[in-house]
């Protein structure tokens, strides 16, 4: 099978997904939410990242499995809560039912005068429900509930986000 | 002039065929051979429940006793395909009361079924035995209250891996006191508390119970006392393995294990505290089957487990058992057929575990009745998938999962096509196959050319065009199911091999490189194919011909197009003459 490659003439996908190894050209939500934030932390583009950039559905174990294997107990902590709180994140079924227990953990209902956040396997800190549930609770470290603050051009907003040490 | 057998003596000659593809043969030889065999075909399994309909079925095999149907496909189990996608059993039920009165089994496999469903069928066969609920969901514990209390004669209810919605309520004491059929119960999805008193009497009662899979919630200070009920089974699985640490509550376990003269596989062990492991080493011996896949056990208490194990056929096991775990398996297990191996940290690039590729090469070596193999590792190399293959080329299902999408060969850096190469030159009978890690083109130039008993095929982030894809439709022969995410394949495959598409069950491609217009042409040439596009985006209608779609799901029917589909799910071409 010579000249496969010519006879075809395909252009490779457009469709990619942003590796650590810097080849792929279409920046994923992630990415972006990092460039407003001006989070430090680079991606290594020649090595291995300490943690693997997160897919949805893959490596391929079953949800089954996934929900069984292990209780995700992640820590919480809130804005003037002297102590943390830990939830289990796999004994929700979405969003809904998930932020309300976590306003049900401090006791503060969901009026929306925090903001929940959450840091991944990266050590990026995000918002709490851009990404598909799936993969949040995959990639959910630890969470915090951010008292919120009037927003004004994005500059608050990256003060806000700004990584910090617990 | 010609002479034929009496209907009856071909009828009891046909009894004796039970393989599907046997009686499907049968069918073909001519007009009267069909007529006989339909109607004594007692047994029907559909691979694809939107391959042909309820009243087609029916029509054509009108003394059925047992049905087995699949729903979606199979990377719904990775969360690829949206929820309220399809596969509903109500329409089959609906018919099948009316025309099935003396059914006997239900086996369903990744389908909807409401609680409406389970009451009917626990209302309209008045000689219902089986139930076998495979990663289904839609029902909550109300049907499963309605099938203990109205089927009298039930021998089985399993409900593996299942997804139930546990609304308070016992259902178990719904099985009436005279029931006393069962043979096997899983319940190992539950997830909230039954009455354990309930359980204890239906087990008392139950003297032909084989196998009982507990689910997480029963204790296991409460083991003893059901194994006590039941020293006849054959499989047993655990509830929790886990309790304080008291010496008395070991030795009632160890005594429990010791009267199962009968026992021959294990599951469950969530939660293991390692110190009441020793209780069921008296069974060892005798097992073939063990399922330690959710024990987070280290590896010298694995190893300690399966050292005594010398008939085991059957392993599923974290990958805390690490390289010497499986290099103990290889010594010890001769009789090993099938090996799972399950990552305990999947999300995390770097090994929190030794174990590597190096496992599976002792495996391999030592085992030499090994056909199926389930691996997730972090690195893997040619040489040894070339030793592995050159080991076992009795091989009929490998599937190998390297952690990291697009992973080369961690010693030459090179991609791994050789290696797969290798797999699927000497595994001449390999039926199933899974690849992973960085591979090109040329991979699928060898399936294409080699693998020619291949019916099952799963790729994921490999290749580099569509000749890689047409490598495949091209050349594997005995392929059934093609399953494909995140690769550059595109129109020019898929079109240059339309009718191959007619002798699959199916094709599923997602995060590809499919644009609309060729779905909606391949729609055009193929009538017997439904061409599915799931889209979430919204708005199929406006969009371009030219733009990608999410996700690609063909599949042949007799049907014609579904009409229970969402409004992300969009049949190509939906042509009303072919509507049932």
């Amino acid at each position: 099978m010579a000249t496969e490659d010519d006879q075809y003439g395909l252009e490779i996908t457009e469709l990619r997904l942003g590796w650590p190894s810097g080849d792929g050209e279409k920046k994923d939500k992630k990415r972006e939410f990092r460039d407003i934030v001006g989070g430090g932390e680079e991606v290594d583009g020649g090595g291995k990242n300490r943690n693997m950039e997160v897919v949805v559905g893959w490596p391929p174990v079953c949800s089954y499995r996934k929900k069984t294997i292990v209780k995700m107990y992640v820590k919480v902590s809130m804005d003037g809560a002297p102590f943390l709180r830990k939830i289990d994140i796999n004994g929700f079924k979405g969003y809904s039912d998930f932020v309300i227990a976590l306003g049900n953990l401090f006791g503060i209902g969901d009026e929306g005068e925090y903001i929940p956040i959450y840091e991944d396997k990266n050590g990026d800190w995000m918002l709490v429900g851009f990404v598909p549930w799936e993969m949040f609770t995959e990639t959910c470290k630890r969470l915090r509930m951010k008292k919120k603050v009037s927003l004004d051009g994005g500059l608050r907003t990256k003060n806000l986000m700004r990584k910090t040490e617990n | 002039m010609g002479y034929s057998f009496p209907e009856e003596v071909l009828e009891h000659v046909f009894s004796f065929i039970s393989l599907h593809t046997d009686r499907n043969a049968v069918s073909l030889v001519c007009k009267s051979w069909y007529e006989i065999e339909r109607w004594c075909r007692r047994r029907i399994f559909i691979g694809n429940c939107y391959a042909v309909s309820p009243g087609i079925v029916i029509r054509r095999f009108p003394e059925v006793r047992s049905v087995e149907l699949k729903g979606k496909p199979h990377f719904a189990d990775f969360n690829l395909v949206p929820d309220g996608w399809g596969g509903y059993f109500y329409p089959w039920i609906c018919e099948m009361a009316r025309a099935y009165p003396w059914l006997e089994e239900i086996r369903l496999k990744r389908m909807v079924i409401t609680d409406e469903s389970l009451e009917l069928i626990s209302k309209s066969f008045k000689n219902f035995k089986v139930l076998v609920l495979s990663s289904c969901e839609g029902f909550s514990i109300d049907g499963l209250a309605a099938i203990a209390a109205n089927c009298r004669n039930l021998r089985e209810l399993d409900l593996r891996e299942s997804e139930v919605e546990d609304l308070s309520g016992h259902w178990l004491s719904h099985f009436p006191d005279s029931c006393t059929s069962l043979q096997s119960l899983n319940m190992s999805c539950l997830l909230s508390e039954v009455s354990f008193s309930a359980l204890v009497r239906l087990i008392a009662r139950s003297p032909n119970l084989k196998t009982l899979r507990l689910n997480r919630a029963v204790p296991l200070e409460k083991l003893s006392t059901l194994l006590h009920r039941a020293p006849q089974l054959v499989e047993l699985g655990t509830g929790a393995y886990s309790a304080e640490i008291r010496q008395d509550l070991l030795s009632n376990l160890t005594e429990a294990f010791a009267k199962c003269k009968e026992l021959e596989g294990l599951s469950g062990f969530w939660d293991v505290v390692p110190f009441y492991l020793p209780a069921f080493y008296s069974v060892c011996s005798r097992l073939t089957s063990l399922n330690l896949s959710y024990a987070t056990i280290q590896s010298p208490d694995v190893t300690k487990i399966i050292t005594q194990c010398p008939n085991l056929q059957r392993l599923s096991v974290l990958d805390y058992i690490e390289d010497t775990g499986l290099d103990a398996l290889s010594l010890s297990c001769k009789e090993l057929r099938e090996l799972r191996v399950f990552p305990s940290d999947p999300f995390v690039a770097d090994a929190n575990v030794a174990l590597t590729e190096q496992g599976l090469v002792s495996v391999s070596e030592g085992c030499s009745k090994l056909q199926s193999v389930l691996y997730f590792c972090r690195q893997m190399s040619n040489s040894a998938l070339t030793t592995i293959a050159k080991n076992r080329p009795n091989l009929t299902c490998f599937r190998l999962c390297i952690l990291e999408p697009r992973a080369p060969d961690y010693q030459t850096l090179e991609p791994l096509d050789h290696g797969f190469g290798a797999i699927v030159d000497h595994c001449k009978q390999l039926q199933r196959l899974s690849l992973s890690g960085l591979l090109t083109d040329r991979v699928f130039e060898y399936i294409g050319n080699r693998a020619k008993k291949l019916e099952m095929l799963s790729i994921a982030f490999a290749g580099d065009s569509d000749l890689g894809l047409h490598f495949v439709l091209s050349g594997c022969e005995s392929l059934r199911k093609l399953e494909i995410r995140d690769c550059p394949f595109g129109d020019k495959a898929l079109l240059a091999n339309v009718s191959k598409l007619e002798t699959m069950r199916s094709l599923w491609m997602s995060s590809c490189s499919v644009s609309l217009g060729a779905c909606k042409w391949l729609s055009q040439k193929m009538p017997r194919l439904n061409v599915e596009v799931i889209d979430e985006q919204g708005d199929l209608d406006s969009r371009p011909d030219s733009c990608h779609v999410e996700k690609l799901y063909v599949y042949r029917t007799v049907a014609g197009p579904r009409l229970d589909m969402p409004s992300f799910v969009r049949t190509m071409n939906q042509n009303p003459a072919y509507r049932r």
